[in-house]
């Protein structure tokens, strides 16, 4: 168990500084909501936990489990326990869902031990078909290709397989309910809250209140301009939802 | 019997000045075996002489801009029938003799330097089924040899398929007699080790109406340090109704130059799954032509290759219909790594009357580094007014966002990777029916990908 632990942290896209020192803390057990309009560095801080090779940490550190892991390669971060959902998941033609989330499987199995066979077909299938159904999904899922030719939601949902599958103790949903229907949306966020608990910390990314009325927040931080400006807890959202985000940037620039 | 014998030719330029002029074979190479029939000697005869005619291509000839044969000239290659003896040659891997369709084999030929090896059913034979070595037939099956030897593939279509004809010195004749379903699929290796050797080969399958035939031939050697050659010629004959599945495999070593000229011709409501599968060979040309020359007759070619060092790949397919209501279904799939090349030009012909023909053709490729390059040219010529034919060639990248996609979920680089040229062959993978077939390719990539 592990917080995840960011400090002064500062992000580059080319010459553009995005983030200018952001502080946060994810605490394992606790789903934190960060909110903010667009184009103020919200996925920009996702993609950064991740280690996306296009963002640059000019300045700061990522603490978890003891060590920086900005060190760290972005599937060693994945096999540390950190997982994000994306905004925009990626399409692999030719992939299954099933085979994508073995060789993902495998490939944690063969970090611990290189000698490792992988898991056994059966088990992996009894696997997938629970994580499946805990998600409400047809088991025809898991032999299409991966985000190749998903609808919206359907991309949401293989996000959250994944995370069923791979149970990371961090977890980061990057504007998880972008692009859902209300009954997407539902089936989505019970899939999170199946998975909530004392071992995993939960960052989700949004800037609608919507999704926190199922994914209840511990804890919501509001990012403007590179930086977190304003915590607290679940009415922080509800006076976002009714006042906007004006009031905050005149707190911010008084 | 008697298919018509319909010719596409390719441009073919005069020599041009400064081509390179000759290569090390001369014409006592030729097989004279004492008990030869005439038809035989006269056809090497005549194949030597159009050998002679013909001039070397060059870069100068459309067929073979993107593929210089330049650095061949020079080289020293004994045909491997006349070498002396020296060190002792490896014997073929054993995994190359292993079923690759999950039947147990009706038949297998091993074709090595040191003898041929010759098996099949007895329930097969007693059936008229021939499935033996050329120089076996020559002695045994001289009548059906001569009605079939260089009816689908001319001797004189190219200077390789010239030398190739003149100099095959073995090979493989496949006959299925009218209304014989095989059930067990037959298989041959031609197995060619050694530096300073040059192979020949001609293989003729001939699946007579209604029959029906799966058939896999590989050709492989171990990589040696100076270069070897190897001609080949395959003639397809698929009679009316009939159907085969035809698998061909190329893992030939890193110094093998490469030359194949094959045809099939398809009567009318025949059908034909050709599989090709090369990974080997310092440089390969090979030409495929698809002839559907009855009505109804269908050809699907499926084609994997993957390319690493300084390899060379060259394939040039015709798909050619001949008659109306005719199909054809081609996609050839490459992956290419570090310095090599790949070049697939194809072409679909529909000839006049040919109405309701329907084409298609489709090369893609990975380029997976930036010192790799293929070539795609895909071409139509369609000479009748209805009849639906679509292609299409790509060249691409692997995306940097589907690598961090991948490594997002734990996999390192390397497993991204190949795990996205792996999704980049499924649609060539869902082409062939047979699991070892696949298994095959499955562990070349991984071989190729490191």
């Amino acid at each position: 168990m592990s917080d995840l632990v960011i400090h002064n942290l500062h992000v580059n896209i080319g010459d553009r500084e995005v983030l200018k020192g952001l502080d946060l803390v994810i605490e394992q057990g606790k789903v934190h909501a960060l909110m903010g309009p667009n184009g103020n560095g919200k996925s920009t801080l996702a993609y950064a936990i991740m280690g996306h090779p296009a963002y640059t940490v000019t300045a700061g550190e990522i603490l978890f489990k003891g060590q920086n892991i900005l060190e760290l390669e972005p599937d060693q971060r994945s096999r540390l326990g950190i997982f994000l959902a994306f905004q925009y998941p990626v399409a692999i033609p030719g992939v299954s869902v099933a085979n994508f989330l073995r060789t993902a499987l495998n490939s944690r199995r063969k970090a611990v031990n290189p000698e490792d066979k992988g898991i056994p077909i059966p088990e992996f299938r009894r696997l997938l078909r629970e994580r499946m159904d805990l998600l409400k999904m047809d088991h025809a899922f898991a032999g299409r290709y991966l985000n190749d030719g998903f609808s919206g939601g359907e991309k949401k949902r293989a996000e959250v397989l994944q995370m069923a599958t791979l149970r990371p103790e961090i977890a980061i949903l990057d504007e998880t309910d972008s692009g859902l229907d209300i009954d997407a949306l539902r089936i989505v966020s019970e899939g999170v809250n199946a998975l909530r608990g004392p071992g995993m910390g939960v960052l989700v990314i949004t800037h609608y209140q919507r999704i926190l009325n199922y994914i209840k927040p511990d804890y919501v931080h509001i990012l403007l301009n590179g930086s977190i400006v304003e915590c607290g807890g679940p009415e922080l959202a509800l006076h976002l939802e009714e006042h906007g985000y004006d009031w905050i940037r005149e707190k911010v620039n008084s | 019997m008697s298919p018509v014998v319909v010719t596409r030719t390719r441009k073919t330029d005069a020599q041009p000045q400064g081509a390179p002029s000759s290569l090390p074979f001369h014409r006592e190479m030729m097989k004279t075996s004492a008990g030869a029939p005439d038809f035989l000697q006269d056809y090497r005869s005549r194949a030597w002489e159009a050998y002679e005619r013909l001039p070397l291509p060059a870069i100068t000839d459309e067929a073979w801009r993107r593929t210089d044969i330049r650095p061949l000239i020079g080289s020293a290659f004994v045909p491997q029938h006349l070498a002396a003896s020296a060190a002792p040659l490896a014997a073929p891997d054993p995994a190359l003799l292993a079923s690759l369709t999950g039947e147990t084999h009706g038949g297998q030929i091993v074709i090595t330097p040191s003898g041929v090896t010759v098996q099949l059913a007895e329930e097969l034979a007693q059936k008229g089924v021939i499935f033996t070595d050329l120089a076996t037939a020559e002695r045994q099956h001289s009548d059906i040899l001569a009605n079939i030897i260089g009816q689908v593939v001319r001797a004189d279509e190219g200077k390789f398929a010239a030398l190739a004809a003149a100099l095959a010195n073995n090979g493989v004749l496949v006959y299925i007699p009218r209304h014989v379903q095989l059930e067990q699929p037959l298989h041959s290796l031609l197995w060619g080790p050694g530096a300073g050797l040059a192979y020949f080969s001609h293989l003729l399958v001939w699946v007579e109406d209604g029959a029906s035939l799966t058939y896999v031939h590989e050709s492989a050697s171990p990589t040696e340090s100076a270069p070897a050659l190897h001609a080949g010629l395959v003639e397809i004959y698929v009679g009316a109704g009939a159907k085969l599945r035809f698998v061909e495999l190329q893992s030939w070593g890193e110094h093998v130059w490469n030359f194949s000229h094959e045809r099939a011709r398809v009567a009318r409501d025949g059908s034909l799954d050709w599989i090709f599968g090369a990974v080997g060979s310092r440089l390969t040309k090979n030409f495929s032509d698809l002839d559907l020359i009855g009505e109804g007759a269908a050809g699907r070619m499926s084609g994997f290759y993957f390319t690493d060092g300084s390899q060379h790949l060259d394939h040039d397919t015709q798909q050619n219909h001949l008659a109306a209501h005719t199909t054809s279904d081609l996609l050839f799939k490459g992956a290419l790594k570090d310095q090599s090349r790949s070049v697939w030009q194809g072409m679909i012909y529909v000839a006049p009357g040919a109405q309701r023909a329907d084409g298609y053709q489709a090369n893609r490729n990975l380029v997976l580094s930036p010192a790799s390059r293929a070539d795609s040219i895909p071409g139509l010529e369609i000479l009748a007014d209805d009849v639906r034919c679509t292609h299409g060639a790509t060249v691409g990248k692997i995306d940097a966002d589907q690598v961090f996609y991948l490594r997002s979920r734990g996999l390192n680089s390397q497993e991204a990777e190949r795990l996205i040229v792996e999704g980049f062959f499924d649609p060539i993978m869902q082409r062939i029916p047979f699991d070892g077939v696949r298994e095959r390719f499955q562990s070349a990539i991984q071989a190729k990908m490191g």
